[in-house]
């Protein structure tokens, strides 16, 4: 039986650090005490993908959006929009230069929007199965176990054209080929939940939203090669997806959809959960099947590929968490469907996590080239505080940047190439004038020479010099040859290294100095930070002739540098600053100069 | 620890290692279970697993000290891990964890002389979309603004 309205209230972890929990139990509630519980009925539902709008609650057939919801709210939305038909204006979301209210088909956010991989995430309950049979889930298991061969499997992969969406883009069909292909007695599935990418949550998104069509992917994988057991390897600080993955596997098995003869025919095949355990580069394939076997994450040499030599020694295959989330939706609807969206070269949509300096930020699907112009301004509706927009970087540690000049470079595997960064996971960070790029690289260098496993020396050695530099260089003690030196280490690292984590970690550093060297320059020659973020290298001043005396940057400073009578020009004492901007932040006044 | 004579594994600890004994590797997974138990890995426990297991003492401060999510001290009773991702770094993850020192008295991987409050920084929460971010014992701050900080750290010392 229907029911009229369906309240939908997003379980992301983003909403529900929000609280979203208590706004699902309170509307719960009041539906029941307002005896609506046959007309009524209240879903927590994975990710809406607008997270900055969170916590978000959509009410259905109405389409009405609610955002910024308060558990306190819960009464109303129920009393006004549910008995009486009213829709609560004031929690309704508005675009920014309009005064209507808009429904979510109209909402820009979504508009360029295309969603695939994420056509369950937010519509129905993860945490039952029959919701997501309900949308055809299983039904390309089912149609993998009784009408298709392990080869037209396969086939079909390689016409739809799906590239791995963990980095890399290898060609999906490929891998489970020489899989199927390679001598072993038995072989796996892994599929890599490490997300490692600091800033993109694209995977732990999927997982919490739709964790079965992971589960079933990876099950039509294992028919395809011919492997009975597959792994998630997640990283343990996502315990909501987690727990989702843990319920949806028992769910699966319940109903015969994972375990000992699925749905009655001769295959078997088990899912189990193994937790990473924060390293970086886990997330690399030999380093992560090291640590499924309960070492030290190392990476090793290949060839051999995992496969031909992965788990235990066997024929395994590893994909990434979105590209599984690809593989139901193209076998029921067909690789000639999947060929039409994106370009020549990348097939399909992809999923961006939206983040930095931008209004909208939050996750994003959209068909491979579409330009980065539409991601930013048409979704992301632009930079925030009317700031400049200065650069999007993809790819994370492993990427670059891209700047304004690129903006309509369609967003795809060669594209981004071509532009010395790379699609990587999804991550995209957004950065306005006010982020400097040696800082921005610094940052990256940081967490890769942090996340060294320290086998190979033109990782662990390189990478130390490198950051060595950036700090010289952010500290204004750089020299010109620098330049030059940093690019030399990066091309050796380039070349040498063992795994992708030392092979890619100049890349921010070789993709900044091609578009930014004048800003390296200003930080050696003139030890001048223009974006004003490098502490070393910027003071603070307060202008007498705007400054009024009143007193507030003296009382927000945080060392008590500042001093001054009360209504006349203040003063900062030079030798105590620790250039922390509070004075500059709090002045209303444009008295406190910052050079 | 408390200084009893003789640390054992308690009982839901042992279980989940009869649970697992004849997995291929465990380890990670016990040491998970381990550091839930007594929110870090300690010694004592450490040389028990090494029997229980069979494995050397050296192979488990191996895999330990690799990762950076197990934990060798003891942490404080509150646990704060401030995000340093790329979001909230862009966001100003680094000023909270300033006002946080200022506070607290204590920088990041310490914990306070009472043992209220442990600081850690760490990578990507996967909630980049509310940068920036902090937790506090597993649960999630969005948007955090130094003005915030010391309502937070009054909620979970009183809880
Ligand atoms: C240092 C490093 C970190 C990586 N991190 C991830 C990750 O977090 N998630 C992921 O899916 N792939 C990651 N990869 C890529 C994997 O090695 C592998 O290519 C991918 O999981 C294959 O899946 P796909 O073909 O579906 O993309 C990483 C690679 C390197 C070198
Ligand atoms: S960067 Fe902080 S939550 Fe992702």
């Amino acid at each position: 039986m229907g029911f009229q309205h369906y309240i939908l209230v997003c379980g992301g972890t983003g909403c529900e650090s929000n609280k979203a929990d208590e706004i699902f139990r309170h509307l719960i509630r009041e539906v029941e005490e307002q005896k609506l519980d046959e007309k009524v009925q209240v879903v927590k539902t994975g990710c809406f993908g607008f997270c900055a709008q969170g916590p978000i609650v959509k009410i259905l057939p109405e389409e009405s959006f609610y955002v910024n919801v308060v558990p306190d709210d819960a009464q109303e939305l129920v009393t006004e929009h549910i008995v009486k038909g009213r829709p609560v204006e004031r929690l309704l979301y508005r675009e920014a230069d309009s005064k209507k209210h808009a429904r979510v088909d109209d909402i820009s956010f979504y508009q360029k929007q295309f969603r695939i991989v994420l056509r369950n995430c937010g519509f129905i309950n993860p945490e039952e199965i029959s919701e997501y049979i309900a949308r055809d889930g299983y039904a390309a298991l089912e149609k993998v176990l009784f009408e298709m061969a392990p080869e037209q499997v396969i086939d079909e992969l390689k016409s739809s054209g799906l590239r791995g969406r963990g980095g890399a883009g290898y060609p999906t069909w490929m891998k489970w080929n020489f899989t199927r292909g390679a001598e072993g007695e038995r072989k796996y599935v892994v599929c890599n939940a490490d997300e490692g990418d600091p800033g993109a949550y694209m995977d732990r998104s999927i997982l919490e939203g739709d964790p079965h069509s992971v589960l079933e992917a990876m099950a039509i994988c294992g028919r395809t090669i011919g492997a009975d057991k597959g792994y998630i390897y997640i990283r343990a600080e996502y315990p909501l997806a987690i727990g989702r993955l843990e319920r949806a596997i028992a769910q699966a098995k319940e109903y015969g959809l994972l375990g000992e003869g699925i749905l009655g025919s001769d295959f078997s095949f088990d899912v189990e959960l193994r937790l990473g355990a924060g390293a970086f580069v886990c997330g690399e394939e030999t380093a992560l099947l090291a640590s499924i076997e309960g070492e030290r994450g190392m990476p090793r040499p290949r060839p051999p590929f995992p496969s031909v030599k992965g788990l235990w020694g066997m024929p395994t295959v590893i994909n990434n968490v979105e590209t599984f989330a690809n593989i139901p939706v193209i076998l029921v609807r067909g690789a000639e469907w999947f060929g039409r969206i994106g370009t020549e070269e990348s097939k399909g949509t992809k999923v961006f996590a939206l983040t930095g300096k931008i209004k909208n930020s939050g996750l994003v699907e959209v068909p491979m080239g579409t330009p980065l112009r539409d991601i930013v301004y048409n979704i992301g509706g632009g930079i925030p505080d009317g700031k400049q927009f200065k650069a999007v970087q993809t790819g994370g540690p492993s990427g670059g940047v891209i700047t304004a000049e690129h903006l309509d470079t369609p967003i795809d595997y060669e594209h981004l190439q071509e532009l010395g960064s790379i699609m990587g996971s999804g991550g995209m960070i957004v950065m306005d004038e006010t982020d400097c790029m040696v800082d921005v690289t610094k940052f990256y260098l940081d967490f890769t020479v942090e996340e060294s496993c320290g086998k190979c020396a033109p990782c662990r050695v390189g990478g130390r010099k490198l950051h060595n530099i950036l700090t010289r260089i952010s500290k204004g003690q750089g020299v010109p040859e620098d330049i030059d030196k940093m690019r030399r280490i990066g091309r050796a690292m380039t070349k040498a290294s063992l795994c992708g984590l030392g092979q890619t970690a100049p890349n921010p550093i070789l993709s900044t100095l091609r578009f930014f060297q004048a800003e390296y320059d200003a930080h050696i020659n003139d030890s001048l930070c223009p974006a004003g973020k490098c502490k070393d290298l910027v003071h603070f001043e307060i202008i007498t002739e705007n400054c009024i005396g009143c007193g507030l940057c003296a009382r927000r400073c945080p060392v008590l540098c500042i001093s001054g009578e009360r209504r006349q020009p203040h003063e900062i004492d030079q030798e105590r600053c620790i250039k922390c901007g509070e004075c500059f932040a709090v002045c209303k006044f444009n008295a406190v100069l910052r050079a | 620890m408390p200084a009893t004579a003789e640390p054992t594994l308690s009982k839901d600890v042992l279980d989940f290692i009869n649970e697992w004994r004849d997995e291929p590797g465990n380890l990670i997974m016990i040491l998970h279970r381990v550091q839930q138990e007594y929110g870090f890995v300690p010694r004592e426990i450490s040389l028990l697993l090494a029997k229980e297991l069979d494995v050397p003492l050296a192979r488990i401060y191996g895999v330990i000290t690799f990762y950076h999510f197990f934990k060798l001290e003891k942490p404080g009773r509150n646990q704060i891990s401030v995000c340093m991702g790329t979001a909230c770094y862009l966001r100003g993850g680094e000023d909270l964890i300033q006002e946080l020192e200022n506070l607290l008295g204590i920088g990041v991987n310490a914990v306070t002389d009472d043992g209220e409050f442990s600081v850690e920084a760490v990578r990507c929460v996967g909630c980049c979309g509310l940068a920036p971010v902090l937790t506090v014992n597993g649960e999630v701050y969005g948007k955090v603004t130094k003005a915030q900080l010391p309502d937070i750290l009054a909620k979970h010392r009183d809880e």
